[in-house]
């Protein structure tokens, strides 16, 4: 009971947070998790009086507690409607910081983010083996979607249909850049993000190409290292110190007036998360929150600083939007992308909910697949009833995991970035 | 609790719907109120009407004490179970079974949302008028259980204008059914009227008869600033002397108003002594009518300021203000307890000089806004309830207000019931006679004392 004593005086530390929650409830309308299940422990106030418990000492079941925590996507969406402004993803983030630091990453995870996302060489040559044979464990099941699902049983990957890795990822196509401001007088570095580089490259490759078109000067370093989302998520915070720094080391090479990404969820990383959560050596910070404070979307560098102005439909088809949640809840970038979709020609049409969230989650997917597929298919069903036969959103992981859903409804709808249908339309401007 | 009674709830219920574990349980510990929590020896989620039917009975041959809750956002304990009891669930009993335009009335089991019944209702053309605050979460069997009002109390009545009928389980596990779906009905003890603000306490709600009506073809907001509450209050009793019965008629005080405009930066006179929302609804040729009429009166007053809205974004402005008040006040302190106590409309301004007295004499923050129309008053009073010798005043301050709001002819609660947070109050409002008369019917329907114990009558 030490021990038990011990993890609560770590929760007193979030007491000063924690007591802001008034045990409203209001958070019950907002979260997906709760809509599916119902159940108190699956919604935000029911977490908070979880931690509250811990810290008090009134629970004796920390391993209950972590297992409620983790089922959570992290979406911030409580957070973007509590009325008495709680800090929530702060609390969440931190609360599973200190049940790792109690109960050790497992197994699986230290692999995963000590051994290969802390090593990006590793990690590169890892995915690129990946590429050449995954063809012998899976099979295509949606040509125009470009999912696959698993040859054989494999009760990781279940029943999913999934983007398979890229034959050649972008740091392969595009090794490195440093082309000089052009007619736009701006340059910006080119933050790529995992998700991208290994399995959607021709995101990448479409907003280089916009950026190139537009005159503005890219900084793509030689080496890029993951944001850190996922390790701080599962709690290992010193994984993310680590990326960060190495992250922070190469970018900081040279100078730039922007940094952008084509990722909502490394946008978001970057922009709250770096500032806020890195604890490593405090000499970064100033160049760390320099960074934050120069990081934006794609599109809304496109919308707000170079101007980019809706046009006329010019044929790309009827295309509905799916708000990420990390640009929406944190960072409130809701307008931008749609007003890039109609400069590229599009025919707009809202669907239902557009702003709640897809269901992905990062690892809740892997944890929790069955809810992750509930809150999913009401995204897919609310895409299908929109009558677009485009799905665009801003985010890659959202990306994947709506494929996954459309192409199990076999819905004939396209998945795409933003960046990709903007792209097209120059080209189709010649 | 023992495992051959968790069996026998699995059996009726399903083992997915027991919960036994301890975060389970504690996270049905606790509802809004800022009191204490207790957790129960178990929570059930009953998911059709037979199951909650045995789920009652079964509660009550083992003499397990039964605390319903539906979105526990009850703000006066209504909804803390009592040490070894059992939570009963209403969230897998959401099916809204009829809506009936023809007969204007529709049929729900207890869990459905409000926000999502109301909803359903306006796509039918017709309208649900109860609005309470926690809303887009509350549920209907809640809102009947506790009478929940909301800021259309004035005009259109409060939850109990609309029960025509509850179906209800009594301990043995018997239904109870009461009212009709008729307009009139005079068959037998009004008994519905009986479940209305029982808190849990005398039955388990199966289903509900709610009365919708037509909605209102136009409607017209405006906001009036005055240099004291007094001016304010005056104003309201013109209005509703000039025969007029606003759909909505809202009063904030200065601190609520400097906090909401810290918040929002929308604008608002921080200066102002009070502040007046006001909403007119009907046809449109009496909404013109009412309008100017409400504008004159309250220029008349001494309105220092007067905004109309002329479209829905301005009305959306006005209505934002007053959906700020609670969230912007909130946010200034850890916690935040938030009364209702109610006096008769006249005794407004008497009421907010009696809380400015309660807030300098325990020297606590308290922000006021409310229902002016209605006489229902939010005190909200911010504090941090880890301050031991603040909340000792805390404590006394609410006293007060009680005692004030009782001495004024009003009463301890408007709409967020009596629970267990004001149960000891219960016999300055009323007195022995009535409170035991209240315990006499309850030993007869529930003889083992297992429905929400401790709640209302103590």
């Amino acid at each position: 009971m030490a021990d038990l004593h011990q993890l609560a005086q770590m929760f007193r530390e979030l007491d000063d947070q924690l007591v802001s929650c008034m045990r409203c409830g209001m958070c019950q309308a907002v979260c997906p998790v709760f809509a599916q299940t119902g159940r108190e422990t699956d919604v935000t106030r029911g977490k908070l009086a979880l931690l509250d418990g811990l810290a008090r000492e009134m629970l004796t079941d920390a391993a209950g507690v972590n297992d409620k925590l983790n089922r959570c996507l992290l979406c911030g969406t409580c957070q973007a409607n509590c009325p008495s402004g709680v800090k929530i993803m702060d609390i969440f983030l931190k609360a599973r910081a200190i049940m790792t630091g109690y109960f050790g990453l497992s197994r699986t995870k230290k692999a995963i983010f000590r051994g290969m996302l802390a090593n990006p060489r590793l990690f590169n040559a890892l995915t690129g083996m990946g590429a050449t044979f995954q063809g012998l464990f899976t099979k295509k099941v949606d040509d125009m979607l470009g999912s696959s699902c698993a040859r054989f049983n494999a009760p990781l990957v279940a029943d999913r249909h999934f983007n398979t890795l890229a034959a050649t990822p972008l740091h392969k196509l595009v090794q490195e850049l440093n082309t000089p401001a052009g007619a736009s007088g701006i340059k910006v570095g080119f933050f790529t993000g995992c998700v991208i580089d290994k399995i959607f490259p021709q995101v990448g490759q479409a907003a280089l190409k916009v950026l190139e078109q537009k005159g503005v000067g890219v900084f793509l370093p030689a080496q890029q290292a993951c944001c850190g989302i996922p390790a701080l998520s599962s709690g290992d915070g010193q994984t993310f110190d680590k990326l960060v720094a190495m992250n922070v080391q190469w970018f900081t090479a040279n100078e730039f007036d922007y940094l952008l990404t084509s990722c909502a969820t490394c946008t978001s990383t970057i922009k709250e998360l770096w500032p806020r959560m890195f604890k490593g050596d405090p000499a970064l910070a100033a160049a760390i929150k320099e960074l934050a404070d120069k990081t934006m979307d794609i599109s809304q560098f496109l919308v707000d600083v170079l101007g980019v102005k809706e046009a006329p439909a010019a044929g790309c088809g009827k295309v509905t939007y799916h708000d990420p949640c990390h640009l929406k809840n944190g960072l409130g970038i809701t307008a931008q992308p749609r007003t890039l979709i109609k400069a590229a020609g599009c025919v707009y049409t809202e669907m239902r909910e557009a702003g709640a969230c897809c269901g992905c989650g990062g690892s809740f997917n892997v944890a929790h697949y069955d809810l992750s597929k509930k809150i999913g298919s009401r995204k897919a069903e609310n895409i299908m009833d929109s009558g677009a036969d485009t799905l665009a959103t801003s985010c890659p992981a959202c990306m994947l995991h709506i494929t996954d859903m459309l192409s199990h409804k076999k819905a004939g709808i396209k998945v795409k970035h933003v960046i990709e249908l903007y792209a097209d339309s120059m080209k189709n401007q010649g | 609790m023992n495992t051959a009674i968790l069996k026998e709830f699995a059996a009726i219920v399903g083992n997915e719907n027991v919960m036994a574990s301890e975060t389970d349980r504690h996270a049905y510990s606790y509802d809004a109120a800022v009191l204490d929590s207790v957790m129960p020896a178990l929570v059930v989620r009953p998911e059709n009407s037979e199951a909650l039917g045995k789920t009652v009975k079964l509660c009550n041959d083992h003499g397990l004490p039964l605390t319903v809750r539906g979105a526990g956002t009850n703000l006066s304990g209504g909804t803390i179970p009592h040490p070894g009891g059992v939570v009963v669930l209403t969230n897998g009993l959401n099916r809204i079974l009829e809506i009936n335009a023809e007969d204007m009335y529709a049929v729900v089991e207890p869990g459905v949302v409000t926000a999502r019944f109301a909803g359903e209702v306006a796509a039918h053309g017709l309208f649900y008028p109860p609005d309470p605050g926690s809303q887009a979460v509350s549920t209907l069997g809640g809102n009947v259980a506790e009478n929940a009002g909301g800021l259309r109390g004035l005009k259109y009545g409060v939850t109990k204008d609309y029960v025509m009928g509850v179906d209800f389980w009594d301990v043995g596990g018997n239904l109870i059914k009461t009212g009709s779906r008729t307009v009139k009905c005079v068959s037998g003890y009004n008994l519905a009227g009986l479940m209305v603000a029982s808190e849990g306490t005398l039955g388990v709600f199966d289903r509900i008869i709610l009365k919708i009506i037509p909605p209102p073809k136009a409607s017209r907001s405006m906001m009036a600033t005055f240099a004291s509450m007094q001016a304010a209050s005056e104003t309201v009793a013109a209005i509703i002397a000039a025969k007029i019965v606003p759909a909505t008629l809202e009063i904030m005080d200065n601190f609520t108003i400097r906090t909401v405009e810290n918040f929002r930066h929308a604008g608002l006179p921080k200066d102002a002594a009070a502040m007046l929302l006001i909403e007119v609804d009907g046809h449109p040729a009496q909404v013109a009518e009412e309008a100017e009429l409400v504008e004159r009166i309250c220029k008349e007053h001494g309105a220092s300021e007067l905004k109309v809205a002329r479209d829905a974004a301005e009305r959306d402005a006005v209505w934002q203000a007053r959906r700020d008040a609670l969230p912007a006040l909130a946010k200034l302190r850890p916690t935040c307890v938030l009364e209702d106590a109610t006096v008769p409309r006249s005794k407004i301004p008497a009421m907010i000089k009696a809380l400015d007295d309660i807030s300098k004499k325990f020297q606590l923050t308290i922000g006021t806004f409310g229902h002016a129309g209605d006489g229902n008053l939010h005190p909200t009073i911010l504090t941090d309830r880890r301050n031991e010798q603040e909340w000792q005043r805390v404590e006394k301050a609410v006293d007060e207000i009680f005692n004030r709001a009782l001495e004024l002819g009003g009463t301890l609660s408007g709409e967020h019931g009596i629970g267990l947070a004001k149960a000891k109050y219960m016999v300055l409002e009323t007195n022995r006679g009535t409170l035991d008369y209240c315990r006499r019917m309850k030993s007869v329907l529930d003889p083992k004392g297992i429905l929400n114990p401790g709640k209302i009558i103590g």
